[in-house]
C-alpha cells in the first residue's frame, strides 16, 4: 500500500514537471550521473525504512491530541492548558498511551451517555470520568463513534483545501518565481495583520508569521490571539484564522492569492498540522530531524510525530518548508554542503512516505558560504543548482544569508543581491527575503522596503537569465555540484550500515549529537500495544489526498497551471 | 583603559576632509512622502545636530511611511580620552598556551559548562565559542586538550544550568544570549546569577561569563557576573580569560 501511494504522489507531480520545464528550465545542467542519483535515492529509502517502521509502531500525546481535535476537541481550560491536553492525560491515567485514545474516549462517551468531546474532556479534568480499554460490542461501537467523528474533522480539512483551490483558480497564483516571501514577527497579531498586509501590497508573495521563542517546546498549543509574545506569535488556531482572513482581504484586492505560512515544529507538530489544514494555511514548516537537532527533542517522538503531520499536510494540500538552511547556520556551508543533500533526500523520503507529493515538497537550503572564500558564488550556484536537478518537481525554498551578515548593512544588501540572484539563476521555487539587517534588529520597516527593492531589481533585470545560464561542461559547477553529490552518496552509505537514529546520535548533521534515549518529549512517546488504534492515521492512509475526485480534481488542476 | 589622566584629544566626523564632520543617517518618519514631510526630516536631522542636512533621499513606503537618507555636517566633537570602555586586562594566549598553563597549573582539566538561556534557541553563539568548528577561523574551546566542555545547547532552564554544573564540576559557565525582546538577556542572565549565588559558597562558585551582541560589556557587577563578552568575541579570547581569571591571576592572589 506505501508503494502504491508514492506511486500516485509521483502522477502528481507530472503536471508539476512540466511547469517546472517551463519556469524554470534548469534540468540536465549539470549532467549528474543517473546512477549515482538512483543510488542516493535508494540509499536515503534505507537509512530511512527503519525510522518509519520506528514511527509506525509508537504514537506520542501529541499524535493523539491531534486525533481528538480532529474529532472536535475544543477550547482550554481556566489556566490556558487545551481540553484535548487534559482528556488525553486522563486516558492515559487510566489506561495508559499505547493503545490509542480514540476508543477509550468514544467508550466513555457513550457511557456517559455525552454527545459532545468537549464536555467530556470537561468532566474528565474534574476526574467523574473513568476510562477503559473497550472490548467486544463496545469496542466496536467505540470504533465506529470515533471514525465517525474524526472523518468530520477530516471532511473540514478536505473542505478548506477545496477552497483554497477556488481562491487560487479565481485570483492566480504569482506570476513570477521564485515566490517573494516575507516574514512578519511583531509579536502582536492584531499588529502583524496590517505588517502582513503591507507587505503584501510591497510584493510578498507568501506571508510567514514567525512564532514565538520558545512554542517548540511546549507540550501544548496555546489559546487564542497573542498579543504579547517573545519575537513572534504563539502559533494558535486563532491566530492562523485571523492571519488567513486578513489574507483573504489582501488577495481581492491584490488580484493574487497571498499564501500564509506557519510552523509544524517543535513537541506539537500533529496538532498544528490539524490546526492548519482546519484555518487553511498553505504551508508549513515541517523539517523530519530540525526538531531533533536544534531543540534538543527526543528524536523517536520528533519522527512519530513528523509522520503524522505530514499525513495531514498531505491531505490538507499544505506545501511543507524543510529547515536543511539550519545546517549551514552552524556547520561549515562548504565542508558540509552534502550533509544538505543528504537531508534533503531523507526529508523527501519521509515526506513521500506520509503521502506529500512532490509539488509539496518545498525542500530547504541556504545561501550560507563565507564570502571570502574564494568563488563562493559560483560554489553557491552549484550548491543550489544540485539541489534544483535532484529534485526537479519540489518548489525548493531558497534561504538567505544569516551566518555571515556582519552588522554592515550595506555589505549585507549586496551580499541579499548576490542570494536573489543565485536563486533565480537556479529555478529557485520560494526565495525567503533576506535582510541587510539580519543578526541587527528585527526588521524595520525600511529594512524590508530596501529587500523586497532588492529582490525586485534582480527579478525585473535578470528573471530570465537562468535560460542563458548554462554551466561549462566539465567546469568548476558541474565538477562541485557532482562532488556534494558523490559525498552525500558517500555519507548516506555510513548511515545505511549503522541507521539514521545512530547516525544523529554520533552528531553527523549540524554537529549536534542527539541519542534517542534521551531529549525532550520522551515521556509521551509509546509503543503500540497490540489493539493500537488511530482512525484518523487508518482514514489518512485509505483514502490519499491524491485520490480524491470530485470538489478537489478541479482546484488541482487550477493549482498547477 | 579609563580617561583620567589622559590628554584630550577631540574628534569630529571625517566625510572627505578632516574636521568636515560630514555623517549619513537614514530614518523613516510616519508621515506620507510630501515637502512638509521632507521638512520635518531635515528638522529632525537638525536637532540631531546635523547642520546643514542634506536630504538625498526620500521614499514613500506604503500608505503613511516615508524613508529618508540625510547627508550633512555635524555640529558635535567626541572628546576620545574621555570614552569609557573595558579593555583587554588579559593576555591574550595560543591554544597551546592555554593548554600548557591548564596542565602545568591546574593539574586537571577545566570544566566548561556552556548553554542559552531561557527561550533563546539561537546557540550561534555559544557554539561559536565551543564547538571545535569555532568562528572566523579560530577553533572553539572544545578544540582545547585541556578544556572539558560540556555544551548543553538552546533553551536551557537556569535550574538545569545550575544542575549541570555541579555535576561537571564546572570552572566556567558560558551562557549565550542573542535574540531578546523587551530585555529578557538581562532579566536571564540576573535570574542565572541569583540562582548560583543561592547553591552555592562564593568560594565554589563558577565563573559566570554571559556573552551576546545586546550586553554592554561594562554592567558585568550589576548583572552578578564576572564578564561581559560584546559581538565580534572570538573563543581565543574567552579560553585567555578563562585562564588569567581562574589560573595566572588566581595564583597571583593566593
Amino acid at each position: 500500500m506505501r508503494k502504491g501511494l508514492r506511486e500516485r504522489a509521483n502522477q502528481r507531480g507530472v503536471a508539476c514537471r512540466r511547469a517546472a520545464e517551463r519556469g524554470g528550465g534548469v534540468r540536465r545542467k549539470l549532467d549528474l550521473d543517473p546512477v549515482l542519483v538512483a543510488r542516493a535515492r535508494e540509499l536515503a529509502r534505507r537509512a530511512g525504512q527503519p525510522v518509519v517502521d520506528l514511527a509506525r509502531s509508537h504514537t506520542t500525546v501529541s499524535v493523539e491530541r491531534a486525533v481528538l481535535r480532529l474529532a472536535g476537541v475544543t477550547g482550554a481550560d481556566p489556566d490556558g492548558i487545551p481540553w484535548v491536553n487534559r482528556l488525553v492525560d486522563a486516558v492515559v491515567a487510566d489506561v495508559g498511551l499505547g493503545h490509542g485514545v480514540a476508543a477509550p474516549v468514544f467508550d466513555a462517551l457513550a457511557r456517559e451517555d455525552l454527545t459532545d468531546v468537549t464536555l467530556l474532556a470537561q468532566k474528565a479534568a474534574a476526574g467523574s470520568v473513568r476510562f477503559t480499554q473497550p472490548t467486544g460490542k463496545a469496542a466496536t461501537a467505540a470504533r465506529r463513534a470515533a471514525r465517525k467523528a474524526v472523518a468530520a474533522g477530516v471532511r473540514r480539512i478536505d473542505r478548506r483545501r477545496a477552497e483554497r483551490d477556488r481562491l487560487v483558480k479565481r485570483y492566480g497564483d504569482p506570476k513570477q518565481r521564485p515566490w517573494v516571501y516575507l516574514i512578519v514577527a511583531t509579536g502582536d497579531i492584531y499588529e502583524d495583520i496590517p505588517q502582513a498586509q503591507a507587505a503584501a501590497r510591497a510584493g510578498a508573495d507568501v506571508i510567514a508569521v514567525i512564532r514565538s521563542t520558545g512554542q517548540s517546546l511546549l507540550d501544548y498549543v496555546p489559546e487564542g490571539a497573542t498579543r504579547e509574545g517573545f519575537a513572534g506569535t504563539y502559533a494558535t488556531q486563532e491566530n492562523f484564522r485571523l492571519m488567513r482572513a486578513a489574507l483573504d482581504v489582501s488577495s481581492k484586492e491584490l488580484g493574487r492569492y497571498v499564501r500564509l505560512t506557519n510552523y509544524a515544529s517543535g513537541l506539537c507538530m500533529p496538532e498544528m498540522a490539524t490546526l492548519a489544514g482546519l484555518e487553511r494555511l498553505d504551508m508549513m514548516l515541517n523539517d523530519s530531524m530540525y526538531g531533533i537537532l536544534f531543540r534538543d527533542i527526543n528524536p523517536i517522538r520528533t519522527f512519530v510525530d513528523q509522520r503524522f503531520s505530514r499525513q495531514v499536510h498531505a491531505r490538507a494540500g499544505i506545501i511543507i518548508n524543510t529547515g536543511e538552511d539550519n545546517y549551514l547556520t552552524t556547520a561549515d556551508a562548504v565542508e558540509e554542503a552534502h550533509t544538505v543533500t543528504v537531508s534533503q533526500l531523507l526529508n523527501e523520503f519521509f515526506a513521500h512516505e506520509a503521502g506529500l507529493a512532490d509539488w509539496q515538497l518545498g525542500l530547504g537550503h541556504a545561501f550560507e558560504i563565507n564570502p571570502d572564500v574564494p568563488e563562493s558564488f559560483r560554489l553557491e550556484l552549484a550548491h543550489a543548482l544540485l539541489a534544483r536537478e535532484l529534485f526537479p518537481d519540489a518548489p525548493l525554498k531558497w534561504m538567505p544569508p544569516t551566518k555571515h551578515m556582519t552588522g554592515d548593512v550595506f555589505r549585507g544588501n549586496l551580499l541579499d543581491g548576490f542570494f536573489n540572484l543565485a536563486g533565480t539563476l537556479t529555478g529557485q521555487g520560494i526565495l525567503l527575503v533576506g535582510m541587510m539587517t539580519e543578526a541587527v534588529v528585527t526588521p524595520w520597516l525600511s529594512d524590508r522596503d530596501i529587500a523586497v527593492q532588492n529582490v525586485r531589481y534582480v527579478l525585473g533585470a535578470a528573471g530570465g537569465l537562468h535560460e542563458d545560464f548554462v554551466p561549462a561542461p566539465g567546469g568548476f559547477i558541474q565538477q562541485r555540484a557532482q562532488q556534494v553529490l558523490r559525498e552525500a552518496v558517500e555519507l548516506l552509505a555510513r548511515i545505511g550500515d549503522q541507521s539514521l537514529l545512530t547516525a544523529i546520535a554520533e552528531g553527523t548533521f549540524g554537529i549536534m549529537k542527539r541519542p534517542p534515549d534521551r531529549g525532550k518529549g520522551l515521556d509521551g512517546v509509546a509503543r503500540h500495544e497490540a489493539d493500537y488504534w488511530n482512525p484518523a492515521t487508518e482514514i489518512l492512509e485509505a483514502e490519499p489526498a491524491a485520490e480524491r475526485g470530485g470538489v478537489l480534481a478541479a482546484g488541482e488542476t487550477a493549482v498547477r497551471s | 583603559m579609563s580617561g583620567a589622566g589622559v590628554e584630550k584629544k577631540i574628534v569630529r566626523p571625517y566625510g572627505d576632509t578632516t574636521g568636515d564632520g560630514m555623517v549619513q543617517v537614514s530614518f523613516t518618519l510616519p508621515v506620507p512622502h510630501d515637502k512638509r514631510a521632507e521638512g520635518a526630516a531635515i528638522q529632525l536631522a537638525g536637532k540631531m545636530g546635523i547642520d546643514p542636512a542634506m536630504l538625498v533621499h526620500a521614499k514613500q513606503m506604503g500608505d503613511g511611511y516615508t524613508f529618508f537618507v540625510v547627508y550633512g555636517r555635524v555640529n558635535h566633537l567626541v572628546d576620545v580620552s574621555a570614552v569609557q570602555v573595558v579593555e583587554r586586562d588579559f593576555p591574550l594566549l595560543s591554544a597551546k598556551e592555554v593548554n600548557a598553563l591548564v596542565k602545568q597549573r591546574l593539574r586537571r582539566k577545566l570544566s566548561v559548562v556552556g548553554a542559552c538561556i531561557g527561550t533563546d534557541a539561537h546557540t550561534v553563539g555559544i557554539d561559536a565559542i565551543l564547538n571545535v568548528k569555532g568562528i572566523a577561523g579560530e577553533k572553539g574551546l572544545e578544540y582545547y586538550r585541556e578544556l572539558k566542555v560540556t555544551n548543553l545547547g538552546a533553551q536551557v532552564s537556569v535550574p538545569e544550568l545550575v544542575e549541570a554544573a555541579r555535576v561537571e564540576k564546572a570552572d566556567a559557565v558560558l551562557v549565550s544570549q542573542v535574540v531578546t525582546q523587551r530585555d529578557a538577556h538581562l532579566h536571564n542572565t540576573r535570574e542565572m546569577s541569583a540562582a548560583f549565588r543561592e547553591a552555592m559558597p562564593a568560594g565554589r562558585r563558577p565563573l559566570l561569563i554571559v556573552g551576546g551582541p545586546r550586553f554592554d560589556e561594562t554592567m558585568a557587577e550589576e548583572l552578578g557576573v564576572d564578564r561581559i563578552f560584546g559581538r565580534g568575541t572570538t573563543p581565543g579570547e574567552v579560553a585567555s580569560y578563562l585562564a588569567h581569571a581562574l589560573i595566572t591571576s588566581r595564583r597571583a592572589a593566593a
